[in-house]
C-alpha cells in the first residue's frame, strides 16, 4: 500500500501527487518510472515517470494526465487513500555526465520527467537551456520548479496566451544555430519528440528522447512496449526509457500506442461523465 | 479427439469398478482394463467461459486408471520424473480407495500436485516410460499418472484436511527468494521447513509467477495457486510483491546491507523472443506472455470489471507449437475470435505441446497449419495487421535439438487473412539482475550458469528454474528449487 502524502491539481487534466514508497525513493535515478495499479484485482498497471524523490521522507512524486478510465480514477485519489501496488524503480536511469550546453525540451506533462533529468544535468555541471511549451497557458505545468534549475528557460505555448507563441521546434532551432550545445533531451508528446529529433537532426546534436509506450509488467517479459530503434526491436522498460532520437521509428510507435484506442476512447468518454457525478457527490458530501 | 459426455465416462466407470472390485488381477487383465478419459467441459460450452476444461476423474474412474498399473519392479516412470516421486506406490494406494495415503507418498518428493498432476507434460515424462504405454505400444495409453495425481491432491482440497508442514525451530538465518513461480515456491518451502527465515521477492503485485499469469484460468484455476500461495504464509513465508530485485534493490545488498545469508534466484525465462520478420512491430502482433498476461493476471477477459483492455481479434494465428501457444490460441476462442490458426514449422510429432492440450485445441475450432512458418506480417494503411505470408517446409535431417529440420519449400508462399498475430515462439532470459549484478556468470542465451546444486558464480546465490534452464516446466523448477533448497540449507547448517 502507497499512501497518498500531497495532491495538488496542476491544470483540468494534470494532477501531482506525492506518495509513500521508501524503497523507490531511495533507489531511483533520473529517467527512471514506477508502475502504479490503483487495486490489485482489476486494476491497470499505468507506467509513470518519477519526477522527484525524497529519500529522506520516503516519498516520490508522480505527475499524470487523465486519458483514461484508470487515470481518471487516479485523479478522484485524495490524500491518506492508498494505491495498492507501485512498482519500481524502473528503467534505464539516464546517463549524466558534464558535456556542456544542454538544452532540454518538455512538452506538456513531458515536463515532468525532465525534471530530474535537467537537475541531474545542472548539478553535473552543465549549462542547462530549458524550453517548455503546451497548448495553452493552462496546461503549462512546474514553471517554478524549471526556472530553479535552468541557466536559460523559455516558455511557449501554442496559442500564445503565455510566453512565446511558437512550438518547442522554433527555439530549439535557433539554439542549435547559434549556442552548439552538444545535446538536447526531448520529453513530451510522441509527435512533439519527432519534430525535436528532426530539428535537431541536421546540425548533428545528439538527442535523447524518453518513450512512453503501452506497458504491462515493465519488466521486460511482456513486449508490448517494443519500438524500432535503428531498425532493431527494443523494449522500452528494459532498454530504455531513453533512446537516441535520430534512430527511433516514431511513425511506428505512434501507431503502436494506438493499439486500444477503441476502448481507451469509450472509457475516456464514460470517465468524464464518472468523473463529473463523482465530483458533484464529493461536493455534497462536504 | 472426440469428446465424451462426463456422465457417460463416469457412468461407464462405475460398471467397469463394480466388475473389477475384489479381482485378483493378471498383468494381461489389467493390460486389458480401457485407459479412462479425462472428463471435460464440452467444447461448445466451455469455449464460451473461462472455467477449467478438465472436470477431473470420479473416484471409481481412479481406481479403474489405477489398477492398469502393472506395479512393475523396475518402475520406469519414476525414472522420467523429475523429482522422482514414488509412482507404483502412489498408485497403489490410489487403487485401494487410499487417497490420503496416496497423496502423502506424492508429497515426500512433490509439494504441488494440485498444480502438477494438471500442467506437467506427462507424457514426456513419466509417462512416456511407462510399460503399459509400451506394451499397447501408444504413449497416449499408458497409465494416466498425472490423472491420478490430480485427483488424489483434489480429494484432499475438496475435504479440507491440508496439513501445514511442520517448521524446524528458528536458526535466525534468513534467506531471500527471487521469484514466486514454481521454483521459488519450492525451495521457499523447504528452506523455511528447515527454520529459516524466507521472503519471497515477486516483481507482479501478485505472486505465483508463470502459474498466474501464463497458464489460463481453464486449465489451471487460479484459485489452487492462490492455496499453495496461502500455505506459504501459513508457515511463515512473508511475500513481497511489487519487487524488483536488481532495480528496487540490488541483489548484493541483499546480503550486504539487509542481512540475507542466502540467496535463491527463481527469476523465470521472462523476455519474449520475436520473430525479426517484417512487420513485426505492426499493431496487432503481439508476445504470447503479453497478451496471456493481460489476460489471465489482468482478467482483461472480464472487460465489465477489469481496467485492463485486451486486443480485439477476428482471426487469429498464434505462430509456435508449445504449451504456451495452445493456451493463447484457446484463449484466442474463449475472448471471441472467429478463426484462430496454430501456425507451426514442424509436424504434430515434433510439436512440444501437451497431446491433451492439442486435443482440447482442436475441439475447440484450433485450426493446426502445420509445416508452414511466417516470412512476414502484412499491414493495412494503418498499420494494423492484415495478413501473414507463410512459407510451406518440409522435414528434413534432424538437428541439435533432435527433432527433424524444417526445410523451407521455395516458391509455396501462401497469404493468410488475420488481423491478430500472437508470436509464442519462446522467451530469452531477462537480462535485469545480469546487467544490475556484478559478479554473476551467464552463459551466452543469458541463463545463469549454476551447478548441480544450483549454486550460481557468486557466494551464497543459488539459482533454478526457467532462468538457468531457458524455458522448461513446472516440475522441472520445482525440482531445482528442491536440489538448490537442499544445499542452502546445507550451507546454513554448516555455519550453525
Amino acid at each position: 500500500m502507497n499512501k497518498i502524502l500531497e495532491k495538488r491539481q496542476l491544470s483540468e487534466e494534470v494532477f501531482r501527487m506525492k506518495i509513500e514508497a521508501p524503497l523507490i525513493a531511495r533507489e531511483r535515478k533520473p529517467g527512471q518510472f514506477v508502475i502504479i495499479q490503483k487495486d490489485t484485482n482489476y486494476g491497470e498497471r499505468i507506467p509513470l515517470t518519477i519526477a522527484d524523490a525524497d529519500p529522506d521522507e520516503g516519498s516520490i512524486t508522480i505527475i499524470f494526465q487523465t486519458v483514461g478510465k484508470t487515470t481518471h480514477e487516479m485523479a478522484l485519489f485524495e490524500v491518506g487513500d492508498s494505491f495498492e501496488n507501485v512498482l519500481g524503480p524502473l528503467g534505464q536511469p539516464t546517463h549524466i555526465e558534464k558535456v556542456g550546453t544542454v538544452v532540454c525540451v518538455g512538452g506538456g506533462i513531458g515536463v515532468a520527467p525532465l525534471h530530474p533529468i535537467a537537475q541531474a544535468m545542472k548539478a553535473a555541471g552543465n549549462h542547462v537551456v530549458i524550453i517548455m511549451g503546451a497548448r495553452n497557458r493552462e496546461l503549462i505545468i512546474m514553471e517554478d520548479e524549471m526556472k530553479a534549475i535552468a541557466d536559460e528557460l523559455i516558455v511557449c505555448t501554442d496559442d500564445g496566451s503565455y510566453g512565446r507563441k511558437a512550438l518547442v521546434t522554433e527555439p530549439l532551432k535557433e539554439y542549435c544555430e547559434s549556442a552548439n550545445p552538444a545535446m538536447a533531451v526531448a520529453i513530451g508528446p510522441p509527435i512533439m519528440m519527432k519534430f525535436c529529433a528532426e530539428t535537431t537532426r541536421p546540425y548533428g546534436v545528439k538527442t535523447i528522447v524518453s518513450l512512453n509506450t503501452i506497458m504491462v509488467d515493465g519488466t521486460g517479459m511482456c513486449g508490448g512496449c517494443r519500438v524500432t530503434v535503428g531498425g532493431e526491436t527494443k523494449f522500452v522498460c528494459v532498454d530504455g526509457p531513453e533512446f537516441d532520437g535520430h534512430l527511433v521509428d516514431f511513425d511506428n510507435m505512434m501507431l503502436r500506442l494506438g493499439a486500444f484506442k477503441e476502448r481507451e476512447q469509450e472509457d475516456h468518454h464514460q470517465c468524464h461523465l464518472d468523473m463529473e457525478i463523482a465530483k458533484k457527490k464529493q461536493g455534497a458530501l462536504r | 479427439m472426440s469428446h465424451k459426455n462426463v456422465d457417460t465416462l463416469k457412468s461407464e466407470a462405475k460398471v467397469l469398478w463394480a466388475d473389477l472390485q475384489g479381482k485378483e488381477l493378471k498383468p494381461k487383465d489389467r493390460l486389458a482394463i480401457p485407459c479412462q478419459d479425462m472428463p471435460s467441459q464440452e467444447p461448445s460450452v466451455r469455449i464460451r467461459n473461462m472455467a477449467e476444461v478438465a472436470v477431473g476423474y470420479s473416484e471409481e474412474q481412479v481406481r479403474v486408471e489405477a489398477s492398469r498399473c502393472l506395479q512393475c519392479k523396475s518402475a520406469p516412470c519414476v525414472k522420467g520424473c523429475p523429482v522422482s516421486i514414488d509412482i507404483p506406490r502412489f498408485i497403489k494406494a490410489a487403487e485401494e480407495g487410499r487417497f490420503e495415503d496416496s497423496l502423502a507418498v506424492i508429497r515426500e518428493s512433490s509439494l504441488l500436485p494440485s498444480i502438477c498432476g494438471r500442467v506437467c507434460p506427462q507424457e514426456s515424462q513419466c509417462q512416456e516410460h511407462c510399460t503399459v504405454g509400451k506394451s499397447l505400444k501408444d504413449v497416449n495409453r499408458a497409465v494416466s499418472i498425472g490423472r491420478i495425481e490430480r485427483f488424489v491432491a483434489d480429494y484432499e482440497r475438496a475435504k479440507g484436511t491440508k496439513n501445514i508442514p511442520q517448521i524446524a525451530p528458528s536458526t535466525g538465518k534468513k534467506v531471500a527468494i527471487i521469484g514466486s513461480g514454481p521454483a521459488g515456491i519450492t525451495a521457499a518451502a523447504d528452506i523455511r521447513k528447515a527454520g529459516h527465515d524466507v521472503t519471497v521477492f515477486e516483481a507482479f503485485h501478485k505472486p505465483g509467477g508463470v502459474l498466474v499469469y501464463g497458464i489460463p484460468e481453464f486449465r489451471l484455476p487460479k484459485s489452487i495457486v492462490e492455496e499453495e500461495i496461502h500455505t506459504l504464509e501459513e508457515m511463515g513465508v512473508d511475500i513481497e510483491p511489487n519487487f524488483l530485485v536488481g532495480r528496487t534493490r540490488k541483489l548484493k545488498d541483499l546480503i550486504d546491507k539487509d542481512g540475507f545469508d542466502a540467496v535463491f534466484i527463481g527469476s523465470g525465462a521472462g523476455l519474449p523472443k520475436f520473430m525479426h520478420i517484417e512487420g513485426e512491430n505492426l499493431v496487432g502482433v503481439l508476445s504470447a506472455n503479453e497478451y496471456l498476461t493481460r489476460s489471465n493476471l489482468m482478467k482483461a477477459y472480464d472487460p465489465e470489471h477489469a481496467a485492463t483492455p485486451t486486443y480485439k481479434s477476428r482471426r487469429v494465428a498464434v505462430l509456435g507449437g508449445g504449451n504456451v501457444a495452445m493456451d493463447a490460441a484457446r484463449t484466442a476462442i474463449r475472448l471471441g475470435a472467429e478463426k484462430v490458426y496454430i501456425v507451426y514449422r514442424r509436424t504434430e510429432v515434433e510439436m512440444p505441446a501437451r497431446v491433451e492440450e492439442v486435443g482440447h485445441a482442436k475441439e475447440e475450432g484450433v485450426e493446426f497449419l502445420l509445416l508452414r512458418n511466417p516470412k512476414r506480417i502484412i499491414g493495412d494503411e494503418k498499420g494494423r495487421v492484415r495478413a501473414i505470408e507463410v512459407l510451406s517446409y518440409e522435414l528434413g535431417e534432424p538437428d541439435e535439438s533432435g527433432r527433424r529440420r524444417p526445410v523451407p519449400i521455395e516458391g509455396s508462399e501462401s497469404i493468410l487473412d488475420v488481423d491478430t498475430v500472437i508470436v509464442s515462439i519462446g522467451n530469452d532470459s531477462n537480462p535485469l539482475l545480469k546487467q544490475t549484478t556484478e559478479g554473476l556468470e551467464t552463459n551466452k542465451w543469458g541463463n545463469i550458469i549454476a551447478d548441480e546444486d544450483g549454486k550460481t558464480s557468486m557466494d551464497r546465490v543459488y539459482a533454478g528454474g526457467d532462468i538457468v534452464l531457458g524455458a522448461a516446466t513446472v516440475i522441472l523448477a520445482m525440482g531445482q528449487g528442491r536440489k538448490a533448497a537442499a544445499a542452502i540449507n546445507r550451507m546454513l547448517a554448516e555455519e550453525v
